[in-house]
Parts: C-alpha cells; structure tokens; sequence
C-alpha cells in the first residue's frame, strides 16, 4: 500500500467510470462517466429505474461484473486498492471479508443444500484463521447480533426452512461475517414484505452504528433512502444525472428526472382524487443511447440543445451537483445569443 | 421413512409381479419352444421331456406353479443347459458381467461429471465443442460399431490390447470404454445442462461475492445442486450395466449374464428368461429406491413420504 493511498481520506472513490457490456447485437453502454466517493461510514442511496446502472456501479467495486461486461474507462479506488489493476485472486481476498454485499431475493441467495451454519461458517474460515469451533462460536454470535433467536437451532437448520425475512437476516450475517468496511444492499427489501422491511432496514442501520461500516444502499424506493441515507445519487442511463445530500434531493431537487421521481411517491396527505404523478414514456435504448440528454425524450421542459448535447455539470453547493441544460439556461441563453450575434 | 420404505416395499412386490405374469404370458405366446430343433425328434420324446419339465400342463396351472415355486426362491431347472439351475447360471454369471459394467459405471462417472462442469464453465470455447461432438458421437454411435473399430485398430492393427476373454487387467479396458461410451457422454450432457442451470442461480453469486475461489464454489456449491438430474440416470443405468450388455459380451466373448439373456429367448429357455427376467427387475427396483434414499442425501428439501 503507497503512501499515497493511505492518507486517501475516501473510502470509495469512483472516477469517470465507463463499463460496457459487449452483447452480440452491440455493445451496451451500461456506465457513461460514473464520478462519486464515499467516506468511512457513510450511507449513500443509488436510486433509479431498472437498467439504470445502480447495481452494476456497485458489483465493479467488487469485480463482479457479469459477462460480458467490461471496465473500459476511469478508475476505481477501494479503501486503498486500485481495483483497475486487481485479479481475480485479490479480489477475492477482499470479497466477504473488505466488502460485501447483501442480494435482493433471500429465497435464492442462499445455496439450498447447506445448512446455514456451513454458509456462514464457510466465510469466517475463509478470511480469517479461526479454526471450525471458533467459527461456529462466531456464527452464534452473528446470528445473534442479526436478532435472530435460538441461535444455536438455526445453524443446523436449511434455508428452505427458513421465512424469507430470516433468510435475509442470515445474508446479513454472512456479509457482515468479516466486519466489513462498505456494504452493498442491493434492493434488499425488494422481495420481503412490508412489515419484514422495516425490521431489516432498521437492523441494517442498528449494526451501521454498531460496527461503523458504509454502506450502499441500492433501490428504487425513495422512501427507503429518504430515512436511511446522508447522501443519494439519483441515476439515469448510466449516469449519475444528480447527487446531493438527502435534503438537497428531496427538498430542491434540480435535474427534471429526480423531481418526477419525487412527484410520483405515493403521499398520505393527498387530497381525494389527486393521482399519482407518472414519468411519461419508457428509459432508452442502451444499445444506442442519444446523443444529448438520455432524459430528453421524456422530459416536459426538453429544449432544442437538449436533444443535442450532453449538458455539462452544474454544481449547486460542495456535494451537490446535476447534469441538466435548465440549469445552464442562463449562461446557454447568453451563449446562443452570441452566436446569433456573429451569424449575423 | 419407515413407513414410506415399507409402501415402497409393498409397491416393488406388485411391479416384480407384474414383470413376472407379463413376461410368462408374452413367452407362451411366442411360438416354438425349446425342444425343437434342426434333428426332428420322435414325438414320443418330446412328450416325454414335456412331461418331465411340466410343460404339458395348461397354461394356468403353470403360470400358478412357478409363482407359486418363484416365492420360495426356486426359479426351476433351465431347460437348455441341462442340469443347472437358473440360480445356479445367474449367480456364475452375473459376477463376471458385474464387474465389467462395474468398471465401465466408474470411469463414466469419474469421466462424465467432471467433463460437464467443464464443459459448462467453458460453454462456448473450443474446449466446449470438441466435447460436445465426442458426447453426441458416444451417444449416436452403436457399441457394436465402437467394439469393432477398438478391435480393429488396438487388437488387430497395432496389437496392443487382447481381444478375447477377460483374464488380465489388459482384456478389461476395450469393454469397458465400449460400455461406458454411452453413459459417459450421456453423463456428461445431463451434467453441463444442469450445471448451466445452477451458475445462473442466485446463490453462485454470493458464493463468489463471499470471495471463494472457482474450484470452490463450483465443486461445493454448483455441482450438489446439479449432480440430481445424473442421479436419477444413474439408478437404471447402473442396473442395466452391471446385468452386462448382449453385445459387447458377444464381441469380447465374455462369459456374462448378458449373453445368457439373449440365449435364453432364443431357445426358448422359458425359465431362464423368467429368471433373467426377475433378476433385472428385482435389480432396477432397488436402484430406483436407492436413487430415492439418496436424493434425500443430496437434497434437503426432499423428504420422502
């Protein structure tokens, strides 16, 4: 490890990312220029629709980017790894054990045929030298710490045994086996009822605080980053088209997708027969994305330049920033007129 | 467990019964009979050795006979062999094909299953095709065909493997690849579709996400999830290995049960082919219950009952 890299303040830093996927029919553009850091402990939400590159930001930091995908531009630093140049083999000293990730579906993230003690067990003894007592000792304690009781029962028992809701406490506690310094929950309350959701949320933030770890959250439910996260990227075809804290996102929202995001939650205030407010038309085609904006399609305030070009990053304050022409109007509009200007 | 091994038991009675009366009804109605042959035979000794193997009994009177002498274990005298007992025949030869076919379920299994992780892992590369025509040819070509070609150029033309008999070690590897072609590369097809299936499944990626190495993940996590499909090809095949191949014991000249199937139908040999009959059944019975008993194993969330 370089000097350099340990007086590295961020935890995660990600700059000007680029991953494609190289299907047969072409090559997909799944990141274009994904920029952001995190420091220890911090909770970051990634929210945006399906397709959008929540979940494949976060497996590149783990090096788990499915065929065919491919880092092709940026670089990725990791709590002073450069995961650019990282093999296969380091990245597996660091998976469960540095970083971890809880999946969406607890009922098929566990393997069927082992019991949950053997899974849990199965990392402990992987990234540390703990012999197989030792290990089970420390199950024990995991899934106690995960609230889920009579620990000693549970190690024995199979996953199908399980409530889904168990099952994902146990996901938990094989991801925070190694006392993690990031988090990755992917959409983890997705597949669970409501009232498990809450429970999992609340434990997850409950062992944040304990154990200090960051954690990225990922998710297309607003209100589950609006209580849970400090920070929230807000994504769009493969870009991070707005960042800020969690106020800045909900209270001045600035790019014209995250303010119909924000439009289209459910409210309980509502009056009788207002409706919920939808974002019109469908996301883009990745195999040929726009030239300009990939919002501009299905934005109510498009302008011409829109459609064009890409816009620029507009900074409002130190973390939050957009990728919106409307915030350019201004400097745009003078700009347009110049050139009118020397046209004619 | 118990009780559903016992509704098993109960259920292989009736299916062995079932084998049994068919086979006798279907063996009556074939014509000829065993002492019929090329030399005419005076009438009055036919009737004779009718007379002596019961055979000039009506056709109830022997089916109710023989099941009657069957459940006391007494499968009769063959009436081709003279002297023997069908007992006799099968437990003489059923060890000889036994361990041949052995042999051939070993290799294509120790063959089979590691070539369909591979295969799997590698779809699409190079590696994958080559096995996949080898697999399509070991399950296309007839073993006749592979008998006489290993003949051919390992006995004949360069002379390195015997072709008759099973005295050595060496008499054993030519009958064996032919035996084991078929399973091997059935095996190996069964393993590679399945093992697809499971690397897509959810909980591959959290092994790998839980930083284990490839061998690992495939070979503990991938490969108990999808070895279920062979086990349940490995129940009959086992059974219809071990009771030894008509062909390749014909091509090898193998003393083994295999042969005396065939001698047995066309010499209308009607004990021997009941008693050959029953074996195999009784045989497949106990494979398919043992295929049941470890699935259980295997699987945990499958419980018989």
């Amino acid at each position: 490890m370089s000097q350099e890299k340990t007086e590295n303040k961020y935890l995660v830093k990600i700059e000007h990312e680029r991953l494609s996927f190289f299907t047969p029919v072409g090559e997909v553009k799944a990141l274009n220029d994904v920029s952001f850091t995190m420091k220890d402990g911090e909770v970051l939400g990634i929210v945006g629709e399906s397709g959008s590159g929540k979940s494949v930001t976060a497996y590149s930091l783990m090096g788990l980017t499915a065929y065919p995908g491919k880092l092709i531009g940026g670089s990725l630093d990791f709590n002073g790894h450069h995961i650019n140049d990282m093999t296969e083999a380091e990245f597996r000293q660091i998976r469960g054990n540095e970083i971890s990730i809880i999946f969406q579906d607890p009922m098929t993230s566990l393997n069927p045929v082992y019991t949950v003690g053997n899974q849990i067990e199965e990392v402990i003894r992987l990234h540390t030298d703990k012999n197989k007592a030792e290990a089970r000792e420390r199950a024990k304690e995991l899934l106690t710490l995960v609230g889920i009781n009579e620990p000693e029962k549970r190690l024995k028992q199979y996953p199908h045994e399980l409530s889904g809701g168990m099952r994902q406490r146990v996901m938990i506690a094989i991801a925070l086996a190694c006392e993690p310094k990031l988090l990755i929950a992917d959409e983890p309350t997705t597949a669970l009822d409501v009232t498990i959701q809450a429970q999992i949320l609340e434990l997850m933030m409950e062992l944040r605080d304990k154990l200090g770890m960051a954690i990225i959250m990922i998710t297309h439910d607003l209100g589950i980053v609006a209580s849970m996260c400090e920070k929230i990227a807000v994504m769009y075809a493969g870009r991070i088209v707005e960042y800020g804290t969690t106020d800045d996102i909900f209270y001045n929202p600035k790019h014209e997708y995250t303010k119909g995001l924000i439009k289209s939650i459910p409210r309980l205030d509502a009056k009788d027969h207002e409706r919920l407010v939808p974002i019109e038309g469908t996301p883009v085609d990745m195999l040929n994305p726009p030239a300009g904006c990939p919002f501009a399609p299905r934005c109510d305030n498009c302008m011409k330049i829109c459609l064009r070009e890409m816009p620029p990053v507009t900074y409002f304050s130190d973390v939050h920033y957009t990728q919106c022409w409307l915030n350019q109007k201004a400097e745009f509009e003078a700009a347009a007129a110049g050139k009118e200007g020397a046209d004619e | 467990m118990a009780k559903y091994l016992l509704k098993r038991v109960l259920l292989a009675i009736v299916t062995i019964w079932a084998v049994a009366t068919i086979t006798f009804c279907l063996m009556n109605m074939v014509p000829g009979g065993p002492f019929l042959s090329e030399k005419a035979i005076s009438p009055a000794a036919t009737a004779a050795l009718e007379a002596k193997y019961g055979l000039d009994k009506p056709f109830g009177e022997r089916y109710v006979t023989y099941l009657k002498d069957a459940c006391h274990g007494d499968f009769g005298l063959s009436l081709k062999q003279r002297g023997r007992t069908v007992m006799s025949i099968i437990s003489a030869k059923f060890p000889v094909s036994a361990r041949v076919g052995g042999i051939a379920v070993i290799v294509s299994l120790l063959l089979g299953v590691p070539l369909g992780v591979l295969t799997a892992f590698k779809r699409g590369t190079a590696i994958d095709s080559t096995f996949s025509v080898i697999a399509t040819l070991g399950i296309a070509v007839p073993s006749f065909v592979i008998c006489t070609v290993l003949m051919y150029f390992f006995g004949v033309k360069l002379g390195w493997l015997p072709t008759l008999g099973l005295t050595s070690a060496k008499h054993y590897i030519m009958p064996v690849f032919a035996l084991a072609a078929y399973p091997t590369s059935y095996i190996m097809r069964l393993m590679r579709s399945s093992m697809l299936d499971v690397l897509g499944q959810d909980y591959m990626r959290t092994a790998r996400a839980k930083g284990l190495s490839q061998k690992v993940s495939l070979f503990k996590h991938a490969l108990r999830n999808a070895i279920l499909p062979v086990i349940t090809y490995l129940g009959p095949m086992i059974a219809y290995t071990l009771v030894g191949s008509f062909i390749v014991e014909k091509i090898f000249t193998i003393p083994g049960l295999g042969g005396e199937f065939i001698k047995a139908i066309n010499g209308r040999d009607y004990t021997m082919i009941m008693g050959t009959t029953i074996f195999l059944a009784v045989f497949m019975v106990i494979m398919l219950l043992v295929v049941d008993i470890v699935y259980t194993i295997v699987d945990p969330r499958i419980k018989l009952k």
